[in-house]
């Protein structure tokens, strides 16, 4: 090998209590590649990253930088050192200016070591100029996009000039512009002769930014090799072990009668005139750009948003304006995209999640039985196969996939008409989806009705009967299953009558 | 490039925009306003003897508050600054009455009563993670009992204070109360600190983001105890100028006083979940609720209403505090959207 190893971990282990997370992992990076992780959820690779960052400390094993054997004795030693981690959980300080946030702890200092803030607020708008983005460096984090909390994470790292850049799922929330632009960091940093380690679960982005990739399972090292030599469907095996079954399973259902009827539906900002139906035994797709107004549309639906004009029926019966609990009663569900903030108690156990939204049924005289909670929730984790330890466990010890999972079974619990689930599958890994996919398959052949908001193209081709397509707010297209394809769903969203952007 | 050298210069009408914008600002105004509908009824009001009688009186208030806010600011909170203020106020009065100590010392003695109190919080919080509302609370007692013991019952009278030591709670220095003019020191020399050094931001840091305080590499634990400490030294030191002020001292000094301090510090703009606030606005916030009560007496309302004010004020403080935040992050996500059109 040519190039000196800018970082290699060997033979990492660890373990919390009885769990193995990583078994002798091992991984090489070079100065001036792009290095892809994969795995599964549960694979060990959060794992990994903690202990290139110093946030743990491996039970066994070697790591070195630029080969001097390093041991990073919290995440400060490992930044000094020229590690940076982006999590995926953008971690900023949501009170402090955005330029404080990219210095915090090293804030440039004038006389008597008092903060020189002009100098701070100069040295982030320099490191905006360099990634091409304009963000007020004053201005207070919070209120901040996902993609623009992540440009921050992205600017700390640069502040630190780090020889090792390690991405968690970073493309996770951002559009696919913002992704390009993403990738143009990726080449500059590594034209700068830093190593970058890139994890995501969308196979394209590693064929598209990486030179080699590094797969695990079960929290071992499976393979590394340059991404020339794989194919997707090579490194889903070696993922999963396993051939997969189709990820998108598609059952043939005849379409019954009409669940949801919307008309005319407005949004006195976001949207207008929108009008479709479900029906029963089907899953209907919106399509569209971010910022197209999907999630807005189904949050009006399922009347979390007021609508400004325009009537929602269930079963033709007209729901009133802006209430969720109707919506409910009238046998809708809604699975919010942002499962952490809008569809889990995180600090509560698994049977106690499950059951929060069918407590109702569950209580007697007002009092909640904790034994039907657990059989209710023990029911659907089985029918979800949901992968866990104790069912009284915390749902923010579970890992991505299976959290979807219990959001899931806690709607699902309530037996719905008619499911309504923005963003089915993002962020979790390749296993779980097609186990989403199989639920959700399996749900609409029983009957239930499916609203679907993906931004996963794939995933709207494989699962939908019907695709809506939306532009700027206003429904532009309605495909049937035969006509979507990837040029007329992109050509209805992005406006364009030929061409259709990569 | 010369976009962004001029963008450098801070315009002065931006400053002052800023500047009005802040909730120091708004409480001060609250507070003149107050002072003046008042005096329209009593013109004695706005006398000098009378402004001093309102500084000197938010002065012990406003110092606590400053303490109280760095331990807030944290995420943490701490229950035990009136208890500690009556041990230090009672063992400063028993030096003098029974060792004679120097009067400058005074001041030191009542320092370190609090700063070992102080200290015996932040380690308790800090090493057994308990939630310091319980842990500070448990102080609270545990100190109002030893002080018990320690008074037994007894007083200690104005005869046994040297003079020198409580002109420091009547005498005024061109115009200004003593008390007034040592807490605004405080304060300034806080404040400032507080805005202009890396140590005193990771406590904004950790109150923020605990999480992500971990991940910069924060010393939380050290930060933390160091708010607890300073927090204790100021309460000591307002114990020994409470003894100035009021000249005699039994076992009871300070009680309640947390609350009001805690009621003065978040109507001073300080969150209470912490990450954000000021000890200037602690302080006016302090100055705010001296100031109606005050008023009442002035105005011969009755006191019952005193309180009733205060927590409508509090309510109000909080109320306002979330509509703001609301707003902004709404305004915010506004312009955001607006600039992902373009």
């Amino acid at each position: 090998m040519a190039p000196a190893a800018r970082l290699a971990l060997t033979g990492a282990t660890k373990s919390f209590g009885a769990v193995r997370a990583l078994e002798d992992a091992s991984i090489t990076l070079f100065a001036g590649e792009a290095h892809a992780l994969l795995g599964e959820n549960g694979a060990g690779k959060s794992t990994l990253v903690k202990i290139l960052g110093g946030v743990y400390r491996g039970d066994a094993g070697a790591l070195t930088l630029d080969g001097q054997l390093v041991d990073f004795a919290g995440p400060a030693a490992a930044q000094a050192a020229g590690v940076s981690i982006i999590y995926q959980e953008p971690s900023l300080f949501a009170d402090l200016s955005v330029a404080e946030n990219i210095f915090m702890g090293r804030q440039p200092v004038g006389t008597g070591r008092r903060i020189d803030r002009r100098a701070m607020e100069r040295g982030a708008r320099d490191i905006f100029t360099q990634l091409g983005v304009q963000l007020d460096a004053s201005r207070p984090a919070r209120g901040l996009s996902v993609a623009d909390q992540q440009i921050v994470e992205i600017a700390k790292a640069l502040s630190f000039n780090a020889r090792v850049l390690v991405m968690d799922e970073p493309t996770a929330a951002l559009t696919s512009v913002e992704v390009l632009r993403l990738y143009e960091v990726i080449k500059t940093l590594r034209a700068r002769g830093a190593a970058v380690l890139f994890i995501s679960h969308r196979l394209e982005e590693v064929f598209a930014c990486c030179q080699r990739a590094t797969i695990m399972r079960d929290g071992r090292f499976v393979r590394t090799a340059p991404v020339e030599e794989l194919t997707i469907d090579s490194i889903i095996r070696s993922m999963v072990g396993r051939d997969l079954d189709a990820l998108f399973p598609k059952t043939v259902t005849e379409r019954g009668e009409v669940v949801l009827e919307v008309e005319n539906l407005c949004s006195a900002l976001v949207f207008r005139d929108i009008s479709f139906t479900v029906h029963k035994g089907e899953i209907v797709a919106l399509a569209g750009l971010v910022g197209a107004g999907r999630t807005e549309v189904a949050r009006a639906v399922f009347g979390v948003d007021r609508r400004s004009s325009g009537t929602v029926r269930v079963n033709g019966k007209e729901l009133p304006n802006g209430s969720p609990l109707a919506a409910m009663a009238a046998g809708m569900a809604l699975v919010p995209e942002d499962r952490r903030q809008q569809g889990l108690v995180m600090d509560l156990g698994i049977d106690q999640n499950v059951a929060l939204a069918s407590l109702s049924r569950l209580s007697r005289l007002g009092l909640i039985r904790r034994s039907s909670e657990r059989d209710l929730a023990t029911t659907w984790a089985a029918r979800l196969q949901l992968k866990y330890g104790r069912m009284r466990n915390p749902v923010s010890m579970l890992s991505g996939g299976n959290q979807q999972k219990v959001v899931l079974g806690k709607w699902l619990a309530r037996e719905p008409l008619l499911l309504i689930i923005d963003e089915p599958t993002r962020g979790i890994d390749v296993g779980t989806k097609a186990e989403v996919h199989r639920i959700l398959d399996e749900l609409v052949a029983n009957g239930m009705a499916v609203l679907m908001i993906s931004s996963e193209l794939p995933e709207v081709l494989g699962m939908a009967d019907r695709v809506l397509v939306l532009r700027e707010g206003q429904l532009i297209a309605e495909l049937t299953r035969d006509e979507a394809n990837e040029q007329s769903i992109m050509r209805a969203a992005t406006g364009q009558t030929t061409g259709v952007p990569a | 490039m010369t976009a962004v050298v001029e963008r450098d210069r801070i315009d002065p009408g931006a400053r002052l925009l800023g500047l009005l914008r802040a909730r120091e600002f708004g409480i001060a105004l609250l507070i003149v306003i107050v002072v003046l509908v008042t005096a329209i009824n009593n013109h004695n009001f706005i006398k000098a003897d009378s402004i001093q009688q309102l500084l000197s009186g938010a002065a012990l208030i406003a110092l606590l508050g400053v303490g109280e806010t760095l331990v807030i600011v944290t995420r943490n909170v701490d229950l035990s600054v009136g208890s500690v203020l009556g041990l230090s106020a009672y063992l400063v009065g028993d030096l003098f009455k029974y060792h004679h100590i120097p009067v400058w010392s005074g001041f030191a003695v009542g320092i370190v009563v609090g700063a070992v109190c102080g200290a015996v919080n932040g380690f308790i919080v800090t090493v057994t993670r308990v939630p310091s509302l319980v842990v500070t609370l448990g102080m609270l007692y545990v100190i109002r009992g030893v002080l018990g013991v320690i008074v037994n019952g007894h007083r200690i009278a104005s005869e046994a204070i040297p003079n020198t030591f409580s002109a420091v709670g009547y005498r005024s220095f061109l115009g200004l109360p003593w008390l007034a003019i040592i807490v605004a020191l405080v304060v300034v020399v806080v404040g400032y600190a507080m805005r202009s050094y890396r140590p005193s931001r990771d406590f904004y840091a950790i109150g923020s983001n605990p999480d992500a305080a971990v991940l910069a590499g924060v010393p939380i634990g050290r930060r933390v105890f160091t708010a607890f400490l300073i927090s204790g030294m100021l309460a000591g030191l307002a114990g020994a100028l409470f003894l100035a002020l009021h000249t005699q001292i039994d076992n009871s000094g300070g009680t309640g006083y947390e609350l009001t301090v805690i009621a003065a510090v978040v109507v001073g703009g300080v969150a209470i979940f912490g990450g954000s606030g000021t000890v200037v606005g602690a302080a006016l916030g302090a100055l705010l609720l001296n100031t109606i009560n005050q008023a009442l007496v002035a105005s011969r309302i009755s006191a019952f209403w005193n309180q009733a004010i205060a927590g409508a004020l509090l309510l109000a403080a909080i109320a306002f505090d979330r509509w703001l935040l609301l707003r902004n992050t709404r305004k915010l996500q506004a312009a955001e959207g607006a600039h992902r059109d373009l």
